[in-house]
Parts: C-alpha cells; structure tokens; sequence
C-alpha cells in the first residue's frame, strides 16, 4: 500500500488526540494562541469529556493506521462533570495494558491530563509524544492482528 | 456421579409433578455419552432424557434471560462457576430471582472429550471415573486416563464454590485446591512485545467468526449485540471495513471486563482451540492487581471495577503488567 | 443527499499569513457531499456571517464547516447565523485551523495540509450531524432549604425576600441550629443569640416562609425546575396550631429526667419541653422515651393542664408531598464524638469537656446560668487548659485528615472571654498551628495573647490524668524543647467538626455527589463553589465544607442568588446534547446509571414488538434530558452500545478518525 516515495520520506507517524472540550482543548488552544509549536501530525478530536472516549475509538484509530494515540482530560479531581475522568483513568489503564498484553508497544498509546492553563504543557507532551512514536516507526500490528500467516 | 444424577432427577420430577416449578433447566442426553446439551423440561415425561454426567459442561445460566421470562417459576441446576453468572445476570437485571429456583449441584470437574481423542482415545461408550482415574469404555476395549490431563480447561484452575442457590444437591465436597489461574497469564506477560504479538496473532488468525464465544458468554447477553448494530460504527456490513473481523476479540473482551466472572465457556466451545479465556482472565489479573480483588457475580449488588473508582487510582502511565509501578 | 457548505476563514493574516486558504478552499470543493466552498477574511464579522447566511439559502445548505478558529470562541456565532438563516444551529461544525494549526506550524506546506484534513474532519462529522431542538421544562417558583441552622434561615430570607415561597425542612423541634447553642461570635464578641434570633422571628413571621419543623425529607424525584419531595413530619404529639407555648406544660411534667441535648446533655429537662426560651416554633414537643402518660398510659397531667387542649399522645407521623423548583442543602454540622481518644479521658473524667459543651456553660441561658463553674463539683476552674485539634488534622484514622477551620479561633475566643471574666483563672493553650485567616482574626488571636495573657504552647497533648483529683495535661512544648505536665481544673477539648450524618440520606436522594468525608462535593471548586454537580441543588455552611459563621451566611447568600437566578425563569432550556439510549437495544443492565453523576438516567419497564403479533415487556434505561449534562460517561459503559451522545455520537467520532487517519 505505501508507495516507495514514502521510504525516502522521514516517516512522521499519525497520531490522533483526543481532548475534553473544558480543559485539554482548551490547552490546545492555549498552546496556540501562544504559538507555541508541535508537531503538524497531531490531530485533534473534541469530545464533551475523556469519559467519552470509547475504546473502539482508540482501536479504530490504530486500525485505520495511526501510529499513535493520546487522550487528554482533566486533572483527576478538576472534570466538568466531576467524576467523569476517574472512569477514564480507569478504562484506559486497563485498555493500554490489555493491548499490551496482545503485543502492542505501549509507547503508542498514551493519557494525560492538561488543563486550560498548561498550554506549555500541552505543546511539551505533544512533542514528547511525537517523538516517542517516531522512534517506533509505523504501527502495523494493529491493522493485521488478524491477517492469517503468509497472507 | 450416578447418585448425584439420581437425587437430581427426583428433585425435577417432585419440582414438576408438584407444579411448584413449570420448567426444569437441565442437560439432556445426546447421541453420545459425550455430548449432553442443555434442555428444558416441561413435563415429568420428558424427563427421560435427562442427563447429569462428567460431560455437562455447559454453563446453563444464560438461557435463563429467555426461559424465566415465561410464566411460573423456572428450577434451574448451576454448578458452582455457573452461579457467578447467574448472580452477574440478576445483578445487571437479565434475570429476576424472584422467578428462578437454583439448586446447586456438586461439579468434581468435567471431562474434555477434545483432551481425551487427542490422547488416542476414540469411539467413546462409556465412562466412569474413580479419583483420578477415568475408566473409558471404548468400541476398542477399555483405557483409563489421568483425569487432570482430560478435564476441561476451565476446571483446571477452579475454586469455585457456590453463591446462589436455594437448596443443593451435594454429596462429595471437591477439595480446595492451590492453583493459580493467572499463570498463563504471566507466561505471556513475562514474554517481550513481539513474542507476545506472534502468539495472539497465530492464535487469533484462526478464529473462523463462528461467534460461538459470544453466543455462549454469559456476559455477552446483550438484547442486540454492539457488532450487529450500525449506529455504533464498528459493524462491519461492508466488506471494506475489517475493523470488526480485525479487532472482534479485542473489543468483545473489554465489553465484558469487570462483568466476565471468568467460567471458560469461551474457550470450551471455541471450535479452533483458541484460549479465549486468557484474554479475559488478563483483565481480572489487572483489576486484582490495580484496584483491589474483585469477582464478578460473587453478589447480586453493587458496582463493578469500570463503574467506580478511587481518587488515588493508578495512572495509566504507570500500569505494567497489571501491576502498579 | 447532504448539501454541505465550507467557509475558511483567514482571520486577517492569521490564519492566511501560514495555511493558503485559498487552496484549502479549492481542495475541499471537490469532497464528496460539499456543494460549496468560500474563503473570506474575517467570517466572524457582520459580512462573513452574511455570506454564510446568503450561501445557506442560495444553495440549500443541510450543513455547514467553519474553518477558523477554535469552537470555544465563535462556535455559538455561526450557529445563530445559521439559524437566522433557517438551518438547524447544530448543523454547523467548525474546524480550529488557527490555535490547533496555523499558530502552531511555520511551514505553509504543512499547514495548508493539515488544514485540509481538519476540515474533512469536520465536513466527516456534519455529514452525521442531526438537527437538534433545546428541549424546554417548566419551573416550579418555590424553593426547599434543608436544614434550619443559620445557613438555612439566610438562604431562606434572601429567597424569600426576592418574593418567592420558600419551606425550611429542620429536622429538630426549632430552627436556629449550631448557631443557637453559641454564646458568643468571634471576632466581634456579639453575642450569637441576639444576632441569630432576630432572623429566626423574621422566618416565622415572613408571609413567603413555611417553617416545618421536626420533619424530614423522605424522598425526592424530579429534577431541576420541577423536584417532587416527601417529606415526613414527625409526630410532635403537641397540635402546633394549639400550643401557645406557654410552658405551663413544662413545669407540670413530673418526668424531669430527660437530657437536654440544647445544653449538650449538661443538664435535664421535662418530658414535655420547648428547646430553648426563644425557640421557632415557640411549641413544645413530647418525648416518648421520657412522657409517662406513654409509657405505662398513667399520668396525663400536661394534657389537663394545657388549657388549649394542644395535647394529643395519639398523634401519628404525617407525610406531605409539596413541588419545588430548587433546593438548597444546609445540613450542618456536630462535633465529632472524642470517646475514641482515650487519652483524653473525655468518658473518665467530668472536667474534660469539649469546646460546644464549654458554650453552653458560659452561656446566661445554660445549665450554669453562665457562671462558669466544673461540672464534676460546681466549683471555679483556677486552671484551664485548652487541646487544639482534637481530631482535626488527623491522620491516624482515630479523626478527620482536615482542618476543621473554626477551632483556633473559638480557642481562642473561649480563652479571651475566661480571662476576662474571671482574671484569676489561667488559661492555657496547646496548639498545633494557630491558622487565623480572615477580617480582624489575626489581630483577634493576638489580643488573646498579648492583650488578656493566654498562654500558648505550642505541642501536641500525649495524656490527661486524674491525680488527686487535679487533671494532670501531659505534654510537649515544642518551643522549649520540653515535656511539660499541667496541673489543671479543666481541660476543654476543641474537637473536630464532621457533617451532620444524615446528610449522606440527603446526598442519596438528591443524588448530589458528596465526598469520604461526607462532604458534599460543589460543582466546580473555584468557580461553582455553591452548586452541586446535581443542577438545581445548592449547598450552603459546613455541608460543603468546614467554615465559620460569616462564610456560612456569605455561601448562603450566593445560594440564595442562584436559586433566585433559576426561580425567577419561566422555563429552563436544556442543552441538546444529552445522552439517549435506543431502547431497542438496551439490556436494562443500570451499568449507565452506576456512572451517572447527575442520576439523569432512570429505568422504565416497556413493552416491545417481537413480531408475530407477540410482545415483550423489557426494562430499558430513560435519560431526563433537563438533568443530563452531556458528558458522556454511560455510552461507553454500556455494553450494547445502546446509549449515545447526541452531538457527539460514537458514528460521528468514529468518522472524525477516520478522516484523520485517512492519510
């Protein structure tokens, strides 16, 4: 599927963000109105809440090639809607170290929380992010977990 | 075996003939010695065929939602892994206990006959175990296997004891055993990123999408299941998107995380031998280890570890291995 | 077929000095479903709105994106042009391409690139969008308070005062709380009854306030605008519309056993009694532990003596069911009990007494007539010592982890007032930290010790002993280095303050989030401090949080202005981005509501079409949309993938990465 041209290229992985509306897209945008820079390969998705982040979005985000995913909400203790970011705690713990356990490097997957005021942290944890993926390389094991042998 | 079968079917034939209960949930026989299905017994003639052997494996709790949904109350024979289920079911409000009578039976195991040809045993007539010791009864003669070598895999590490019933039918108590059900799961654990990718990959490259682990899960009960429902957006109708075929397992056993009461009928019927279980069982080891130990259907109350937390929760940076760091 | 319209705006050179908007614009005309593509200057102004408006009728838009900035800004501009313009304001979708894009890169390349997949990411998500309509509830203009302690009577008079009905539920016979039993007020030294009883006579006599007294809430449904509340009132087994609350009743009663829980159990009174002398509702009540007359169904003598007839020893609890638009919590608070710290001796001996119980002695209404004196011998305490933190700060399990804020200070008030009313006694005080922060706390604290001579040390008590009938206060002063041992009178124990413990039956029902340490949990800590998480519920004094009396009344005052906020609106909008659940798939399972914090989310038994002329009776969950804020939590609890986000649903998510991954 990739073309040879690509092999020449730097490889610059994908990486989707998912970011709660009240505070890590507020950081985001923060970040910007600061100029402060990352990566172009980082593209935001706004959600109400981390709590609202499906797996199924994080596997079908791997599934579709990104090489890498992030999810930010609010610190615990500071969600809008006051619990929501301790299920995500949770849930992607358990997530990130199940998809793990099926082989897939850890370094991919990755949650963090930013509030409205850390857009210097926000534009840090990008680059450090993008930095940590690009020296996997690109993620293959999740689009072919099921691709039988030989095939 | 026999005399526990015996006081069981006394107990439907009294239960029906009584009309206390309209419907016995119970095993009947099959063409086989080893393959007994699961049944409903409406009439104390039908009661026939009733069977209760060392091959009723199957876990009868989950035809249960349908069943007691029908009028008068519905008796109902759980093995001590099987109630966890039920209780998961009541809990999560599939079943009401109201209108189901458990009689907890006494389970020391039961035999795998995919365990038994695989050791050169065919053409099964008959079997009787004594300890350890199963005496089968071939077209060939007579063999006797090593029971824990031929017992299914789920009951290899079991400890379950019963926790729903309303009168029991118990005449040997199995012993507690020292095992440890998550030591496959260390295995794996204990190999490196790539070694762990080639074993899930070679094992989930055979799944056929029969959808037996998810017909007979228990906590795979939905009304529609997420995989068939368009609007979630993971269906696969068309051929172009593989994300359902390619992360089915994945998905299904975070669906079930924190529910999974870990009974191993996944593996038991999974006709390519893919051990299902160790998916699941990978989730309760991280629960255990993260947020303190947890069992599923050990109540009919309460919240499950993905419906609660704790202010002091790990992160998810620091989770290796199912333990904190 | 969806008809899309796409609008990139340059934001002078913000956006156009580092993504060619033109070129995005160009890109995106050629996606499937847009029908028409602009770029302009500033689409914020009066002119881009116009253009967004004109194209969304020349070309009948069934959506539209705005490339631009980030949706907290203008998010709520284009939706109303777009509604002006007679698209359904949630048809509009904007893509960030300023703070997430042409801010952050240099390289125009990049930026124009990622521009482009913004928008398709946007134009992914439209394409799924549906029209949504802000739902509307009624709201009910009368308000509940919880609670009769100064909080709840401030609460009460403000809402009242906007002109709106207000009930006051108070447990106890009287309303008046803590506050009541309180001699004097820090720092100003008034004394507390003469500021608080004025206010409770202003509640009776309020012609917008219901006092019930001796009652309790039951149970509460509903939701914000339109609560439906059971509330029990107690059994007082005196008519309330009779007693003139004459007290003759109170001297005849020959059961004069009773401990006066007013005076911290210091004291007895009748069976029959009115709490205290200016008590609201100035009406007796019966104790049944304590009456005769009900015990062994001989005596009688107050109902012979009322000459109201307001006696009734049948008298049955009742419930009443009233409709209220917001409630406000004002539980408040007790003092922790201190028999767990031992060393103390609090249970072994009568002359260590806790800082409340110290109140009501010095009080001219209490059991002393406020003349101090000990209680194991009615004599003067020559030497007093006081313990700070009595299970405040307290990590050992034994009390509270927190600070419980008011005891320095009443410490220290206590102190001051001893030494100058008997100027004889010596005062000691063991302190950890002395925490004075607030309006003349400071200059308070100093007066007690350079001013009136109190004496603080600073260290922690290890024991109180009895020795020869001196209490023996062993302990360390930290300043000097030194164990040192008191030989004191009294000792005076500031114990911690926990919330009143039936508000955690109140939290249950309101389903307002409340913490470990049964605090209940604001909405936001900063910037919501008054509201729960639950909409239309208010918090007010120590329920929320250990405070003093002047940040009681301010908190109540701030309540009083959001219930009003609320009251004085006809109908409430509710956000249309709620979660809904397809019936049709729900499994009952109540794994959504166990994540709900707002308890939006309810189970109803429906009745299903199987096919075949059959039905089916299922429990499925029901979401009130005027309580759901829309977070999101149970779509991702739910198994079946049968609850989903309207604005946000799991197909426009998954769309959006697709559009993102689709390199």
């Amino acid at each position: 599927m990739q073309d040879v041209s690509t092999e020449k290229k730097e490889f610059t992985p994908n990486i989707v963000a998912f970011c709660c509306n009240w505070c890590s897209y507020a950081g985001a945008d923060l970040a910007g109105s600061s100029r402060l820079t990352y990566p172009a390969n980082v593209k935001i998705i706004r959600v109400p809440c981390s709590c609202r982040v499906n797996p199924m979005f994080v596997l079908k985000a791997f599934q579709r090639g990104a090489d890498g995913v992030i999810l930010c909400g609010c610190h615990p203790g500071d969600c809008h809607y006051v619990t929501g970011n301790y299920y995500t705690r949770r849930r992607m713990a358990l997530l990130y170290s199940f998809l793990n356990y099926m082989g897939i490097e850890k370094e991919r997957t990755r949650v963090e929380w930013v509030s409205a005021a850390e857009g210097a942290r926000f534009a840090s944890v990008m680059n450090d992010f993008v930095k940590q993926v690009t020296e996997l390389g690109e993620n293959k094991r999740l689009t072919d977990l099921r691709v039988k042998e030989g095939e | 075996m026999k005399e526990v079968e015996m006081k069981m079917l006394e107990r439907a034939k009294a239960l029906l003939e009584s009309g206390e209960v309209a419907r016995v949930v119970a095993w009947k026989k099959g063409d086989f010695c080893f393959d007994p299905s699961p049944a409903v017994f409406e009439s104390v003639e039908e009661l026939d065929t009733f069977v209760y052997d060392w091959f009723c494996g199957a876990n009868l709790s989950k035809y249960l939602i349908q069943i007691a949904k029908k009028e008068g109350k519905t008796a109902v024979f759980l093995k001590p892994c099987d109630t966890y289920s039920f209780n998961q079911l009541v809990k999560e409000h599939r079943i009401d206990r109201e209108k189901v009578y458990v009689i907890a039976v006494e389970c020391l195991a039961k035999l795998d006959v995919e365990k038994m040809k695989a050791k050169g045993v065919s053409m099964i007539e008959s079997v009787e175990v004594v300890d350890k010791d199963v005496h089968v009864k071939t077209a060939y003669g007579e063999e006797t296997l090593y029971k824990p070598d031929v017992v299914l895999t789920k009951c290899e590490t079991c400890n379950k004891t019963h926790q729903a019933k309303d009168e029991e039918i118990i005449l040997h108590e199995r012993p507690e055993r020292d095992v440890n059900r998550f030591a496959e799961v260390e295995k794996l654990e204990a190999m490196t990123e790539d070694e762990r990718f080639a074993f899930w990959r070679n094992q989930l490259s055979k799944c056929i999408r029969c959808n037996a682990c998810r017909n007979v899960c228990p906590a795979c009960s939905c009304v529609k299941c997420v995989f068939d429902n368009p609007a979630s957006g993971i269906s696969a109708k068309a051929n172009d998107d593989q994300f359902e075929e390619q992360l089915f397992h994945i998905i299904r056993a975070f669906h079930v995380a924190g529910r999974c009461t870990d009974c191993g009928e996944c593996s038991r019927v999974c006709p390519q031998n893919i051990p299902l279980h160790l998916l699941n069982r990978k989730f309760i080891k991280d629960i255990d280890g993260l947020y303190g130990e947890f069992q599923a259907g050990e109540t009919t109350e309460g919240k499950t570890p993905l419906t609660s937390f704790t202010e002091g929760d790990v992160e998810p940076k620091d989770v290796f291995n199912g333990e904190a760091k | 077929m969806q008809r899309i319209g796409v609008f990139i705006c340059w934001c002078g050179s913000n956006i156009a000095a580092t993504v060619d908007v033109e070129k995005v614009a160009e890109v995106i005309k050629s996606e499937p479903g847009v029908v028409y593509a602009a770029n302009y200057q500033y689409m914020c102004s009066e002119n881009g709105q116009q253009l967004v408006k004109q194209a969304i009728k020349e070309h009948n838009l069934t959506g539209i994106v705005i490339g631009a900035c980030s949706p907290r800004m203008h998010e709520a501009t284009f939706r109303k042009a777009a509604e002006a313009a007679g698209l359904n304001p949630y048809m509009v979708e904007v893509a960030n391409i300023r703070e997430h894009c042409s801010w952050i890169h240099k390289d125009m390349e990049e930026a124009t690139e990622k521009a482009v997949i913004l928008v398709r990411t946007a134009i992914a998500k439209v394409k799924l969008n549906a029209p949504l309509m802000a739902g509307e509830s009624p709201v009910v203009k009368r308000a509940l308070v919880i609670g009769g302690g100064i909080a709840g009577i401030q609460a009460a008079l403000d809402i009242a005062d906007a002109g709106f009905e207000v009930d006051i539920v108070e447990k106890n016979a009287t309303i008046g709380g803590r506050m009541a039993q309180i001699d004097k007020t820090f720092p100003t030294l008034d004394c507390s009854a003469c500021i608080l009883t004025p206010k409770m006579v202003d509640c009776a006599q309020h012609e917008k306030i219901d006092i019930l007294s001796y009652s309790e809430v039951e149970d509460v449904k509903g939701f914000v605008g339109n609560f439906n509340v059971k509330i029990r009132r107690k059994a007082r087994f005196v008519d309330e519309t009779k007693c003139t609350g004459c007290k003759i009743c109170m001297e005849k009663c020959p059961s004069k056993k009773g401990l006066n829980e007013f005076n911290m159990n210091l004291n007895t009174r009748p069976a029959i009694y009115i709490p205290f002398a200016q008590a609201i509702p100035n009406v007796a009540v019966i104790d049944p532990t304590q009456c005769i007359k009900m015990k062994t169904g001989k005596c009688g003598i107050c109902q012979k003596f009322c000459g109201v007839g307001a006696i009734d020893y049948e008298q049955k609890d009742t419930f009443i069911e009233r409709q209220y638009g917001a409630i406000v919590v004002a539980t408040g608070f007790k003092p922790i009990s201190v028999d767990n710290f031992n060393e103390y001796g609090y249970n072994d001996n009568k002359d260590v007494i806790t800082s409340l119980e110290l109140e009501r002695l010095m009080n001219a209404a209490g059991p002393t007539n406020g003349v101090l004196l000990r209680p194991s011998d009615g004599e003067h305490p020559k030497v007093i010592t006081f313990i700070q933190c009595v299970g405040s700060r307290d990590t050992s399990g034994c009390g509270k982890p927190y600070c419980s804020k008011i005891c320095c200070m009443y410490t220290a008030k206590h102190a001051m007032l001893i030494r100058e009313k008997y100027p004889d006694t010596e005062v000691h005080v063991f302190y950890i930290d002395v925490r004075t922060p607030g309006k003349n706390y400071d200059e308070f604290f100093r007066r007690a010790v350079e001013q009136y001579g109190v004496d603080y040390i600073k260290g922690m008590v290890g024991k109180v002993y009895n020795e020869n009938g001196k209490l023996m206060v062993q302990g360390s002063n930290l300043i000097d280095n030194e164990q040192i041992t008191i030989e004191s009178d009294l000792v005076v124990l500031a114990a911690a303050i926990e919330p009143e413990p039936s508000v955690r039956k109140i939290a249950t029902l309101l389903t307002a989030s409340i913490d470990t340490n049964n605090f209940l949990t604001e909405s936001h800590a900063k910037l919501r401090p008054v509201e729960s998480p639950t909409a239309g519920v208010y918090l007010a004094g120590v329920c929320q949080g250990p405070k003093d009396i002047p940040e009681t009344v301010s908190q109540a005052s701030a309540c009083a202005a959001k219930v009003i906020g609320l009251l004085v609106k006809d109908k409430l909008k509710t956000n249309p981005c709620v979660a809904t659940p397809d019936e049709t798939m729900c499994n009952g399972c109540s794994q959504c509501a166990n994540v709900c914090p707002y308890g939006a989310i309810t189970y109803v038994e429906k009745e299903f079409r199987l096919g075949g002329g059959k039905t089916e009776i299922r429990r499925v969950a029901s979401v009130n949309p005027a309580v759901c804020q829309g977070c999101g939590a149970c779509t991702v609890t739910c198994p079946s993938g049968a609850m989903d986000l309207k604005g946000f649903s799991s197909k426009q998510i998954m769309s959006e990465v697709e559009a993102i991954c689709k390199m």
